[in-house]
């Protein structure tokens, strides 16, 4: 019973609720990034990883220390003081222990800390009240719904550097009319789950 | 050039040389997310006005005191604390526009603008100017949203800041998720094209965007 609540917690973070489509979060590196195949899928797997980890660094924060205190009026200030800590322990650590890694992932690293997606998940986790393992399959979920995203976008994109947009469309605005295409799809998960 | 005239143009200039959304397309996500209807917008956009403006004239006075070193991470702090501040503020005084938009209104913290205006010009200059810079982005911002709350309000459904006005919902797609990325897409395209027929310009905002 509690693993299938916990799969529809991930498929709802991941198909219903998607960042990008519906919630509309993470926007300037979806953006930004998505103009080449590999960097999107070193960005997904960066970011993935982190909001799974920065969520339960957050979850585990929140309850012992902040609850405790009385601190709730904090949470911003605090998620995003933990978050860019653990961005640069992380950046340090994997420069040591697997420098092949780093010459992958580390560009994408330092850009992470100020990005309202991996915010958003430690905030979303304090006022939906998720458990500690439901947070750690929220932010998994969220996390696999970016990475969806920004992989279709890359494909899309790659093939309209073909196509002949008229000039005042072609970039960004021409991006975002694709986004909406893609999140008409989208909204035809709505109904997969009712939760 | 008499200080009127500089505050005036450095206010301008957050409105049309620098728009934050159509020009320098930055801070994308509320302008998609939030822009469902005309107030929504107006009250986000009032929100990052003041966090904008209070960020810069803090920032500017802290300046001679903040290390170098650590002069990002003062930055995040310093904006991080206005936030709450409105955050607070619209949670008590607003509460039904807080209900639906509160996550945004956090992840205010986050813009690139924000941050942005404390680097690059206000750890530079006075108070003064440091805060009609911040007014200017943050108006040019308010009216951003504002525009783009106005189409899809009225297209999606007739109405405007809640007051029905025509009977029909012309393009009910409009306030769907879907019809934000749509709005946006045309707009942006839209000044791109005023841009190069009126201006001469090359028609490519926001090519170099990209974060945050």
């Amino acid at each position: 019973m509690e693993f299938t609540k916990l799969f529809e917690l991930l498929i709802a973070a991941s198909l219903i609720n998607n960042f990008v489509f519906t919630r509309y979060l993470g926007l300037c590196i979806f953006f930004g990034v998505t103009k080449k195949m590999d960097t999107s899928i070193g960005m997904s797997v960066t970011f993935t990883s982190v909001m799974v980890i920065t969520g339960a660094l957050n979850w585990l924060i929140y309850k012992f220390i902040m609850t405790p205190l009385g601190l709730g009026f904090l949470e911003i200030v605090i998620f995003i003081g933990v978050v860019a800590c653990f961005v640069q322990a992380a950046d340090t650590i994997m420069k040591k222990v697997a420098p092949g890694l780093y010459y992958k992932l580390g560009i994408y690293l330092a850009l992470i800390t100020a990005n309202c997606i991996i915010l958003a998940v430690p905030l979303l986790n304090v006022s939906e009240g998720y458990n500690f393992i439901e947070s750690l399959f929220f932010g998994l979920g969220s996390g696999i719904g970016f990475s969806l995203a920004m992989i279709i976008m890359a494909s899309i994109r790659e093939k309209l550097e073909l196509a002949d947009v008229p000039i005042s469309f072609q970039g960004l605005p021409i991006s975002f009319v694709v986004t909406g295409l893609i999140a008409l799809a989208f909204l035809g998960f709505s109904g997969l789950i009712t939760l | 050039m008499s200080n009127t005239a500089r505050y005036w143009n450095l206010f301008r200039n957050g409105i049309f040389g620098e728009n934050p959304v159509f020009r320098l397309a930055l801070s994308l996500c509320p302008a998609v997310a939030v822009t469902s209807g005309v107030k929504s917008g107006f009250l986000m956009g009032v929100a990052v006005l003041f966090v904008q403006t209070m960020a810069n004239v803090t920032t500017s006075l802290l300046r001679k005191f903040i290390n170098p070193k650590v002069r990002i991470p003062t930055y995040m702090f310093i904006i991080a604390t206005w936030v709450t501040v409105t955050d607070l503020a619209m949670a008590a005084f607003a509460r039904d526009v807080y209900a639906q938009m509160g996550l945004y209104i956090k992840l205010i913290v986050a813009f690139a603008i924000i941050l942005s205006r404390s680097e690059l010009f206000a750890s530079k200059n006075k108070v003064v100017p440091s805060f009609f810079d911040g007014l200017g982005m943050g108006v040019g911002f308010l009216l951003a949203l504002v525009i783009i709350g106005f189409f899809r309000e009225l297209l999606g459904k007739g109405s405007l800041w809640g007051i029905q006005i025509i009977d029909t919902k012309p393009l009910l797609i409009m306030i769907l998720p879907a019809g934000g990325f749509f709005a946006m897409g045309i707009l942006m395209g839209f000044f791109n094209w005023i841009d190069i027929k009126f201006f001469g310009g090359k028609g490519a905002s926001g090519a170099g965007g990209s974060h945050g």
